[in-house]
């Protein structure tokens, strides 16, 4: 059984400041635990929250999936940590290429979590504007963003925002991709371009373990996180359940990227708790025990042992989060069902910059057509007056 | 490049002179030259386009002259050469991306279709790809396999982008400036074959990126084609006319989208086409023109829409490609089988 796999637990060299009963590792990488030693108590009350709200925000998407209100939904359940840990490192100048699955570094780069659910609902392909909050939009094709965040890298480097030693301008691009994508050529180039190119690209793989159905076993002989030195710049696996860890070693590969060390690859070890996405039914592929034991290592109840322990929040504050959390639930809720659906013209509005024959003239066909029933404006808006009446 | 800013650029005998004879190689030379001086976001990537100046010298002395982060000799990678511009422009430069040849594009066709093409669309226009993909295309060079094809119709399918081709000297070096200049992601054919044709090199665009030119009026037949088919299709109608027929040449240099007043007011007039690419000609170009031209031209046709292209097989060793390519017998064949109808 799975406990039987290779790194089942993530062996040796996993970087962890945290354990899953919420003590603090004394035994750590010097350089992390003082990462983690200049955070604040309210940066730490921040981490719970960010945990809390976006689990929160997760279950509601899926719980709309469930009755009809949304096509699909890819479920981050688990892999909070993992997500806030590094979605919290990033600077404001910073730039995330995520995956369909990254609601949490969404959560933390500020965009509004019902942006996320447009392409889940169908009423777009994402739609946020990348450039409002440098979070670029989901990339569905597996593994291509990390291309992309390495080209976007390397104009970093030729816009001259890296080394200069100015913290507001020195810049790290971070993609992510999980462990099926290393399996794919684009991450491998990307790897040897950012590599050739000393880019300032922190490569954030979430191994939760499972492709779909196909275990890490099916991927890869190695660690993922040796990938790295094949391709010249080092690698390291973190505990990716261990909020603090995260940050800690996700805040050093930046920094390191942004003083124009070059690229690094973190392999964040954590676990897809639920299915791939809502269409999956894990329990053919997967035994039940597995996911019991790993919710021995949840990434929140380790957080909360650790805060309440060391007196840094109480009940009063973990109540106050539980409640907003479900305010947030109910105001995502709201706001999804109330997503408009787009105009039938839109799909030709968008496809290219400048004018183009084909879009105008298709664009006039549709239009000609669907006003060709009989009475089908003039219907509508009937209706909908009626319904006022 | 506007006329008004071409107007401004040196006239006599020097390099960047107009006019001035080229050859089409060099005239993409120049014309790459002009776009970097003018933009300094335009960055070149690409497989041996720095020291070597690619394998066909397209981007000869440009990393000299402005640098390797502006002319980049990439990884050996075409995916990762595509994904990476694709940054690039993310960011705000405008790359410009060598294919070495066009049997090579196929593993960057993922970025191309699934990202390029859509990124303007999928973003609800927030995110625009300027971006430029120089693909030399075609046969008649007596290359290996994987060196001599004509992919024009996958990315021309594909709603998003844009592709052009050019055919002499002058359009090469106006039109890659163009489409550098284009908001919207263009495929830039350019006919090896036809790499080392001399020609003029007038001082301003002879007309918008996406139109057509009637480069032989005619009043029998109208010839469509683009690349190196156009020389073709003008020999050929050099020789028909020996034979009085007159054959009205277009030479279309946008398949996508298709100029397609330039090409009905032609043939409403002359009432006979066939379309000439090296292409095969299943779902080729040639295909889609066939249905354009009996939609619009239906009642003015005196014969069935021809087309004159390559045969729908693997392109074959070189010692069979003069008889797998378009030729000027093939073009005039055709045409006499319109001509009886």
């Amino acid at each position: 059984m799975s406990d039987a796999r290779p790194w089942a637990d993530g062996g040796p060299d996993m970087i962890q400041l945290l354990t899953p009963e919420g003590e603090f590792v004394e035994t750590a990488p010097q350089e992390y635990r003082d990462i983690a030693a200049r955070l604040s108590d309210d940066d730490l009350r921040g981490f719970y929250r960010d945990l809390v709200f976006i689990r929160r925000f997760d279950a509601e998407a899926t719980a709309l999936q469930r009755q009809g209100e949304l096509g699909l939904w890819a479920s981050l359940l688990g892999q909070e940590a993992a997500q806030v840990g590094s979605g919290r490192a990033l600077r404001r100048q910073d730039y995330a290429f995520p995956t369909y699955r990254e609601h949490g570094v969404a959560w933390c780069r500020g965009v509004d979590p019902v942006n996320l659910m447009g392409m889940f609902r169908g009423v777009n392909h994402g739609g946020w504007d990348p450039n409002d909050k440098n979070f670029h939009l989901y990339t569905i094709i597996i593994g291509a963003q990390t291309l992309h965040a390495t080209g976007y890298a390397m104009g970093v480097q030729r816009d001259g925002a890296v080394g200069t030693g100015d913290p507001d301008r020195d810049t790290a691009v971070i993609a992510y991709f999980g462990d099926g994508a290393t399996s794919q050529g684009d991450v491998s180039e990307s790897l040897v371009f950012a590599g050739v190119n000393n880019s300032p690209v922190v490569f954030f793989c979430q191994n939760n373990q499972w492709a779909i159905s196909e275990p890490n076993e099916k991927q890869t002989r190695a660690p993922l996180y040796h990938r790295a030195r094949g391709f010249g710049f080092p690698g390291l696996r973190v505990d990716g359940n261990d909020v603090l860890a995260v940050y800690a070693v996700t805040t050093a590969a930046l920094d390191a990227a942004r003083s124009g060390a070059g690229p690094s690859f973190i392999e964040a070890f954590t676990y897809r708790m639920g299915a791939h996405t809502t269409s999956d039914d894990p329990t053919k592929y997967r035994l039940s025990a597995e996911v019991e034991r790993w919710k021995l290592r949840d990434p929140i109840e380790r957080l909360k042992a650790w805060l309440a322990h060391m007196g840094k929040a109480d009940r009063t504050f973990f109540d106050q989060v539980a409640r907003e959390a479900d305010e947030l639930g109910a105001d995502v809720r709201a706001r999804c069902l109330a997503l408009p659906d787009p105009a039938g013209t839109d799909m030709f509005e968008y496809v290219y910059g400048e004018p183009h024959p084909v879009m105008a003239a298709e664009r006039e066909e549709f239009t000609a057509y669907q006003g060709s029933f009989e009475g089908a404006h003039g219907d509508a808006e009937a209706s909908l007056e009626g319904s006022h009446a | 490049m506007s006329a008004a800013a071409a107007a401004n650029l040196p006239k006599g005998d020097g390099p960047t002179a107009y006019p001035r004879t080229s050859t089409l190689a060099k005239g993409i030379t120049s014309g790459l030259r002009a776009a970097m001086e003018h933009d300094p976001k335009v960055v070149l990537m690409g497989e041996d386009i720095g020291k070597l100046g690619g394998v066909f010298r397209v981007t000869e002395g440009l990393q000299k002259d402005f640098g390797e982060e502006r002319v980049v000799d990439t990884p050996l990678a075409e995916a990762g050469i595509m994904g990476t511009a694709i940054g690039l422009a993310l960011r705000g430069y405008r790359p410009v991306v060598e294919i070495q040849f066009d049997g090579f594009v196929y593993p960057a066709f993922d970025h191309i279709v699934s990202s390029i093409a859509k990124m303007r669309s999928r973003s609800l226009g927030h995110v625009e790809l300027p971006m430029v993909v120089r693909i030399p295309f075609g046969g008649g060079i007596g290359a290996v396999e994987h060196h001599s094809e004509s992919n024009e119709a996958y990315f021309a399918h594909t709603a998003g982008l844009r592709v052009v081709c050019c055919s002499n000297p002058h359009d090469a070096h106006w039109m890659i400036q163009q489409a550098i200049e284009c908001r919207d992601p263009v495929i830039f054919y350019e006919p090896k074959r036809r790499y080392w044709d001399k020609g003029e090199i007038a001082g301003e665009p002879s007309r918008g990126l996406f139109e057509a030119a009637v480069v032989r009026p005619g009043t029998d037949v109208t010839v469509l084609c683009y690349g190196p088919m156009v020389r073709t299709c003008l020999q050929a109608a050099q020789a028909a006319e020996e034979e009085d027929i007159s054959l009205e040449v277009i030479d279309l240099r946008s398949l996508s989208p298709l100029d397609t007043g330039t090409i009905v007011d032609s043939v409403r007039r002359t009432g006979r086409c066939v379309v000439v690419h090296e292409a095969s000609t299943f779902l080729g170009l040639g295909a889609e023109i066939a249905a354009l031209v009996q939609q619009e031209c239906f009642f003015s046709l005196e014969a069935p829409v021809a087309r004159v292209g390559g045969y729908n097989v693997p392109y074959p060793p070189s010692r069979l490609e003069e008889d797998f390519l378009p030729d000027l017998d093939r073009v005039l064949d055709t045409v006499d089988r319109l001509m009886a109808y």
